[in-house]
């Protein structure tokens, strides 16, 4: 059971944490298909770190590995900014192409290192088994881990950010009606840029808790299966508002934790399920709760289209 | 020393590819002074505001601010200088409320945090002064379109504006929203603030603006005070010609029905309730019916019912005689004309090419397609050169040009031409002439009678009081999803149609 919640939690901190990222790309007026690249990137930024920093003092690997990831996830958000804000490209296609190209990018930058080390090691795999101990704390049988204050941190302040400050204010305007939050005088293609790049760093850092939370070592070949969707189901089953977000996260958190857990548990067990029907759980759910939500939800009406000065 | 004016602007040339948008225009806005700037639609109004709004730059002229030469770049400049403009279509954030759409962009903040107390305190003062009353918590999409306009004037009195510009305000408002603009607008003026109203309806100059100048394709006509002249004398600055002010008309003879509507109820697509309740009535040929009626009575559901984009809960519909309660929207339009409420919605495919829209009802005929469904070109482009011709459609490129390009009043003349010239037995008009110019409607209006007088059954849906009592045979009130009276404008007056439009009377009516 304790099991359950800490494998709950940890998911949830991940898909909080995306699902916000996308929040405030979507709030700027930009969607952002490419959270699933996003995190990829953060993940690779992040283990590499976390390789490196080996056996450096606990503070210094649980700061540096969030920098690193919050970093790589912000680089390649700028690949979304220059094509959708600047270039005014089609923002699915630029997401579609990002996740394309991080995953691809990433296997191939971890071959080369690893074969860099070791001529015979051809795989994609980066391995931090001890690393990874630094953000854990044990309370008993629960393991703690300092992501959850990450995620929980980032959610207050999306929602203090959103709604209490000028900052929020003009950037959902800029989602909503940038040709209104021009006209008084808010700089729209500076706000989505910001709203874009926040995104990147909350990607970034999902990126590396998702690698990190049930396993020791990543196999670059398979991205972040899907994790980056499902945070943008996430996101609009939660509305594009951080409390529900947060609430929306748990539940799914909580699907993709029984497949990590559930041979713990007698009844589940004695179904027999094979443990794929574990696995497939959240996307099958969010398929599901997204099909007879969707029709409700509001997201921000200027998202996707990209700003043009002249029309009206 | 010469007379120090808020705003002048000197000799404004601005050019815009192809066309001289502004040539050499003048304008002197006195302090304290509702100034209306009239002109059809692409005299150059819009631009001429645009300069003094920091929008465009003009090539040429100076503006100068209380005597003093300033430079306008952009919308920020002009706020500094006290310019504000409620632009015609509102620049509003639907899903924040009033006091957020107003204080965007100026916030004030403690410690980085909004402080939103003492900026609805300033908002509710002003409300109080000037009589604008809004609730600062709703949000804009729950709010009718009156006090979204009254949130966008506080947006500019919160920024303390001098120099107010209401572009076109009037037409979004219903009739009473107008005369509360109205007083509003002599409140502010009364206040110290100068206006430029910006406005093609002759009736509202009259009655609310102290001076006018006339602008026509782009070259200043001249500036007149409001005292010593009249609105036929307006209007031959505006078109350069006289124009009919009244419309022109023999009565109607009535012939046999050609549209029967019997107890006709459509759901509504906003809420769950029925828009249109229970609803009988005939249209007879050559006349022309009004559904009058304040926005938002049902009036758009009933079109919606009636030309078959919206399914009848109950009901029938007769068209010559058959049924086409269930009929497909082809089947329909065969013998019933429509000239939709919103024309780039329902009126025309935006990014087609003028030709290809003419054909939209008729490609499918063997005049257009061939047997293995190429379109024959050659024929769209004569047939589309006839229309053109025959209906004045203005365009930059002719039958090529894109439908979006077009000015509004060639886009419905197009429409126009589109429904007429099938010669449909009945025609539903929606609003014809919203947002045109005087020379455009008094072409529509002189097309419905021909065609009226052609024998065709047409039932027209206004929402301006002087089209319903002009053009009208027939006048049917609606309210509420109801009709609630049948007048004859002969008889009637605009007080009486607003006691039935308002509900406060009602009949029962068996048209």
């Amino acid at each position: 059971m304790t099991l359950l919640i800490q494998y709950t939690l940890i998911f949830a901190s991940v898909l909080t944490l995306v699902a916000l990222g996308g929040c405030f790309s979507e709030h700027s007026g930009v969607i952002n298909l490419g959270l699933e690249g996003i995190m990829v990137m953060g993940a690779l930024g992040g283990a590499l770190a976390l390789k490196s920093f080996g056996n450096a003092p606990y503070v210094v690997v649980v700061i540096g590995t969030i920098l690193i990831s919050a970093a790589s996830g912000l680089l390649y958000s700028v690949l979304l900014g220059v094509a959708s804000i600047h270039f005014k490209a089609d923002q699915t296609l630029v997401g579609t192409a990002m996740n394309i190209l991080s995953t691809a990018a990433a296997t191939v930058i971890v071959k080369a290192i690893n074969m860099a080390e070791n001529p015979d090691n051809v795989s994609s795999t980066i391995q931090y088994v001890n690393a990874k101990k630094a953000f854990i704390v044990r309370m008993g049988s629960f393991e703690f881990n300092w992501f959850m204050l990450v995620a929980l941190i980032g959610l207050i302040t999306a929602y203090v950010l959103l709604y209490k400050t000028r900052f929020g204010l003009r950037l959902m305007a800029c989602g909503e009606n940038p040709q209104a939050a021009d006209s008084v005088g808010i700089n729209v293609f500076r706000m989505r840029w910001a709203g874009v790049l926040i995104s990147g760093i909350l990607g970034g850092i999902g990126g590396i808790v998702y690698i990190t939370a049930g396993v020791s070592e990543w196999k670059f070949e398979t991205g972040v299966a899907g994790f980056g969707f499902l945070a943008l189901a996430v996101m609009i089953f939660g509305q594009w508002k951080p409390i529900n977000i947060g609430l929306a996260a748990i539940l799914f958190g909580f699907f993709r934790a029984l497949s990590n857990v559930y041979s713990g548990f007698d009844f589940l067990a004695a179904l027999k399920l094979p443990g794929t029907v574990y696995n497939m759980m959240p996307y099958v759910i969010s398929l599901v709760v997204l099909a007879f939500t969707s029709k409700n939800s509001r997201a921000p009406k200027a998202e996707g289209i990209p700003y043009d000065k002249g029309s009206r | 020393m010469a007379e120090n004016y808020a705003i002048e602007m000197l000799g404004i040339t601005k050019r815009f590819p192809g066309i001289i948008a502004n040539d050499n225009i003048t304008l002197r806005l006195r302090h304290g002074e509702i100034h209306a700037l009239l002109g059809e639609n692409g005299a150059g109004k819009s631009t001429l505001m645009s300069v003094l709004f920091g929008l465009y730059q003009a090539e040429e002229g100076t503006i100068r601010k209380d005597g003093k030469e300033v430079k306008i770049n952009n919308p920020n400049d002009a706020n500094d200088l006290g310019i504000g403009m409620v632009h015609q279509h509102f620049k509003l954030v639907q899903c924040f409320t009033v006091l957020d759409n107003i204080i965007l962009g100026v916030e004030t903040t403690n410690h980085g945090f909004l402080e939103k107390k003492k900026a609805r305190e300033k908002v509710m003062a002003l409300s109080e002064k000037y009589g604008l009353m809004v609730d600062p918590d709703a949000k804009i999409e729950d709010i009718t379109v009156g006090m979204q306009q009254r949130t966008e004037i506080l947006k500019m009195l919160y920024r303390d504006n001098e120099i107010l510009i209401f572009d076109e305000p009037t037409a979004v408002l219903t009739p009473q929203e107008i005369t509360e603009l109205m007083q509003i607008m002599r409140n502010l003026a009364a206040e110290g603030k100068s206006i430029l109203f910006i406005s093609h309806k002759l009736n509202e100059i009259m009655e609310v603006a102290d001076r006018c100048s006339v602008l026509r394709r782009g070259k200043y006509i001249g500036t007149v005070d409001i005292a010593d002249t009249t609105k036929e004398e307006l209007s031959r600055m505006m078109v350069g010609r006289d124009v009919q002010l009244v419309v022109e008309k023999k009565d109607a003879e009535p012939g046999n029905v050609v549209l029967e509507v019997e107890n006709m109820t459509v759901a509504s697509r906003v809420h769950r309730n029925n828009a249109v309740k229970n609803v009988s009535f005939k249209v007879r040929e050559g006349e022309i019916v009004c559904i009058a009626g304040i926005d938002g009575n049902g009036q758009t559901e009933l079109v919606y019912g009636l030309s078959g984009l919206e399914p009848l809960v109950s009901g029938k519909i007769l068209l010559e005689g058959q049924d086409i309660s269930r009929a497909p929207i082809r089947t329909r339009s065969k013998d019933m004309g429509h000239i939709p409420e919103d024309r780039h919605k329902h009126g025309l495919v935006l990014d087609y090419s003028l030709e290809y829209n003419l054909v939209l009802q008729r490609y499918f005929e063997p005049e257009f397609v061939s047997g293995a469904g190429f379109l024959k070109k050659k024929n769209i482009r004569k047939y589309a050169e006839k229309l053109i011709d025959e209906y004045d459609v203005r365009s930059g490129q002719g039958p090529i040009t894109i439908a979006r390009s077009m000015s509004g009043g060639n886009q419905q003349k197009a429409i126009i031409g589109r429904e007429l010239d099938r010669k449909p037995k009945c025609l539903i008009a929606v609003q014809p002439t919203r947002g045109l110019d005087v020379g455009a409607i008094e072409n529509i209006h002189a097309q419905l009678i021909k065609q009226r007088d052609a024998g065709c059954a047409i039932l027209l849906v206004s929402l301006e009081l002087e089209e319903v009592m002009d053009v009208s045979d027939r006048i049917l009130v609606m309210y509420e999803g109801e009709i609630v009276g049948e007048l004859d404008p002969k008889k009637t007056t605009p007080e009486e149609l607003g006691l039935y439009m308002s509900g406060a009377k009602r009949e029962e009516v068996h048209a």
